[in-house]
């Protein structure tokens, strides 16, 4: 029981970290109907962002790891805003494929640039939460995991306010149903799609930071099955769905978790994409996509 | 413009004929010196260097001096091979030097089998690199003999009775090592409470973990690279686990601790090594490897950089040519070769037969513990 129980403490954590990236592809997608291949290279500028940004303040106190994941969210939504505007903005007219292409494109160039600009080899990531070791009642985590799981939660709750109660976040459901519908009640497309941009990035940043703070070694690459297995994340989830891509990532990590703490661990990736092809044969619109009213 | 031709002519003339003497002897060296397993390959190729700089300043061999090609695979399945065949078809070069990771030596090994051009490998342990072809050697031992090593370790020194292995499947040095230390431990009458795995690249070994913490252990043996085994250890220690973990030369590297912090002291791996024997040649090594490289202490992987092309020297001198099939029958002859790493006797498989060393880590630094003979 006590296995079972970490097990799901550990998969749970995982799967927080899924789900940030995952509501970033959703939200994309949800607004613009492409896939945003570079979300996760987004993801791995934001932990770069923080390994920099890491000495400028207090170490392994909460303020600081606070600072220094606000700090890179920024970065992340600002790189996400830039990406839109040089892109994918001169493509809003083309067939998605065209844009999908250059998604893949942009994400090529940022996992070049950044090996150049980072180096290739992987750098250990600093202390920048408070890490303390945790049991309760035969249950051992870290700190971090605790981070994570209370990010993850703030965020996902902090992404449906806006969505949900502002006047951007209406505008947003509206082009999402049809822009140009949208565009004759007198919302600026542009607008807010570079706020979809920076609201997704910012949750790709914040997870980069977040991965980052568990698994301490980075590099330009990271980005990379984290990616991948956010956007599977959304898929499951519903892809456009924001509470389908929490579950998606949720339910991933577990799966993952359960699946390498079994015998058959070497199967664990297999495993896991096994069962979401199972899934998607029985419900091809993911776990929450057949209800409209939660598309972004 | 007259007068300047007659010079011109002259400076032509001496050229030519200083050339056919001096033609370098061009060896190629493939390294991971970027990605993931960076640190090895830039630890090989200082000590490559290192020997290819001493062997000119010395007036070389066959009073020809070295000139070292050398290619990064940045740490990649597949570049290997390709830059492999670069060196060899394009640069002609007489031989190569690489890889440390066994997979990416087993990719460039048949490209140099089939162009019969001799192959060392200074660090790969698996058996399988030098099974490829009589081409192929090595000058540092395999895994059998590691294993063994650690697991008499685990059964001796840790008094483990029950042990758990956590292999990562995408790796032949970590299957391959994973394989044999279970075999000995196991005929030594210890148990393999259980395996697990993982794959490169992977970042979350908690699952695999609590496994194991269930399982109820004496220790762990992580037969990977430095990069996991440091994440490994991490998380071993934030799920409570307190047991040793122990692994093989893949550990090596100053990341190991950089990385790992607190959670690898009192960790324990096998290597080929250690800059703390007191041996007159080791000494002058580390101390020529210190001027050369800004006061950086060579590790084992920079002292089997450094012999291989000391042991690739050796061997073109006793040939007396660089051509192929006479450079792999001296390669074969290496009888007795003092290197940093001990001596290299070539055995009839192409492998060196050397002592292990065993090292721990304290208070940030790595220690020596005891030296293993084969």
């Amino acid at each position: 029981m006590t296995e079972f129980l970490q097990q799901l403490v550990n998969g749970l954590s995982l799967g927080a970290i899924y789900a940030l990236i995952a509501l970033g592809y959703t939200m994309v997608y949800g607004v613009l109907r492409f896939i945003n291949f570079a979300h996760s290279d987004v993801f791995m500028v934001g932990a770069f962002a923080g390994l920099y940004l890491a000495p400028l303040a207090p170490a392994g106190s909460i303020l600081g790891g606070l600072l220094v994941t606000g700090g890179a969210m920024l970065a992340a939504s600002l790189l996400g805003v830039a990406i839109e505007r040089l892109a994918y903005r001169p493509l809003r007219h083309a067939p998605t494929l065209n844009v999908l292409i250059t998604a893949i494109g942009v994400s090529c160039l940022l996992q070049s640039a950044g090996q150049l600009v980072f180096g290739a080899a992987p750098r250990s990531f600093p202390v920048i939460f408070p890490a303390r070791a945790l049991s309760v009642g035969g249950l051992d985590f870290s700190s971090n995991q605790v981070v994570v799981l209370v990010f993850a939660a703030a965020l996902v709750v902090g992404l449906r306010l806006i969505v949900f109660h502002t006047r951007m976040g209406a505008a947003l459901r509206a082009v999402s149903q049809n822009p140009r519908a949208a565009r004759l009640m007198g919302i600026d497309n542009d607008v807010v799609i570079r706020f979809t941009f920076a609201l997704g990035s910012a949750l790709a940043g914040a997870g980069g930071v977040l991965y980052a703070v568990n698994y301490p070694t980075i590099d330009p690459l990271m980005g990379v099955l984290p990616g991948l297995k956010a956007f599977v994340a959304a898929i499951l989830g519903g892809i456009g769905s924001i509470p389908g891509a929490a579950l998606g990532g949720l339910l991933l990590g577990l799966v993952e978790t359960f699946v390498g703490g079994s015998e058959y661990s070497t199967y664990k990736d297999a495993i896991a994409f096994a069962l979401l092809i199972l899934f998607l044969l029985f419900r091809p619109a993911g776990l929450l996509g057949k209800s409209r009213i939660e598309k972004v | 413009m007259k007068f300047v031709f007659p010079l011109w002519s002259a400076a032509m003339l001496a050229l030519t004929t200083a050339l056919p003497a001096a033609e370098p002897i061009k060896v190629g060296e493939i390294a991971s010196l970027t990605g993931k397993e960076a640190a090895f390959g830039q630890s090989s190729h200082k000590g490559t260097v290192l020997a290819v700089e001493q062997l000119n300043a010395a007036g070389g061999v066959l009073g020809r001096s070295f000139e070292l090609l050398s290619e990064d695979n940045q740490s990649k399945s597949g570049e290997s091979a390709t830059v492999a065949r670069k060196l060899l078809s394009r640069e002609k070069v007489v031989a190569l030097l690489g890889e440390v990771a066994s997979s990416r030596s087993l990719e460039m090994a048949p490209i140099a089998q089939r162009a019969k051009i001799p192959m060392i490998s200074p660090s790969s342990t698996n058996p399988k690199v030098t099974e490829v072809g009589d081409y192929v050697f090595r000058v540092c031992f395999i895994d059998p003999f590691q294993g063994t090593v650690m697991a008499k370790f685990a059964k001796e020194t840790l008094k483990a009775r029950r042990v758990a292995v956590l292999t990562s499947v995408s790796s032949a040095y970590s299957v391959g090592l994973a394989k044999y230390f279970k075999e000995r431990f196991a005929a030594d009458g210890g148990e393999i409470a259980l395996e697990q795995k993982f794959t490169e690249g992977d970042k979350d070994f908690k699952a695999q973990l609590t496994a194991i913490r269930a399982a109820g252990v004496d220790a762990i043996f992580v037969p990977g690279y430095y990069t996991e085994a440091a994440l490994i250890s991490r998380q071993a220690r934030e799920l409570g686990l307190t047991i040793p973990l122990f692994g093989g030369d893949g550990w090596e590297a100053p990341q190991l601790i950089e990385i790992g912090g607190k959670a690898v002291e009192g960790t324990y791996y096998s290597t080929h090594y250690s800059p703390e024997d007191t041996a007159p040649a080791v000494q002058a090594f580390v101390a020529a490897f210190r001027a050369r490289w800004n006061g950086e202490t060579p590790d084992a992987m920079a002292a089997l950089g450094y012999d291989s092309a000391l042991v690739l020297a050796d061997a073109i001198k006793r040939a007396g040519s660089t051509e192929g099939p006479s450079l792999r029958d001296a390669l074969a002859g290496t009888k007795g070769f003092a290197g940093v790493t001990g001596t290299t006797n070539m055995d009839p498989a192409r492998n060196a037969s050397k002592s292990a060393v065993i090292v721990t880590i304290k208070d940030g630094q790595f220690k020596f513990v005891q030296s293993v003979a084969p």
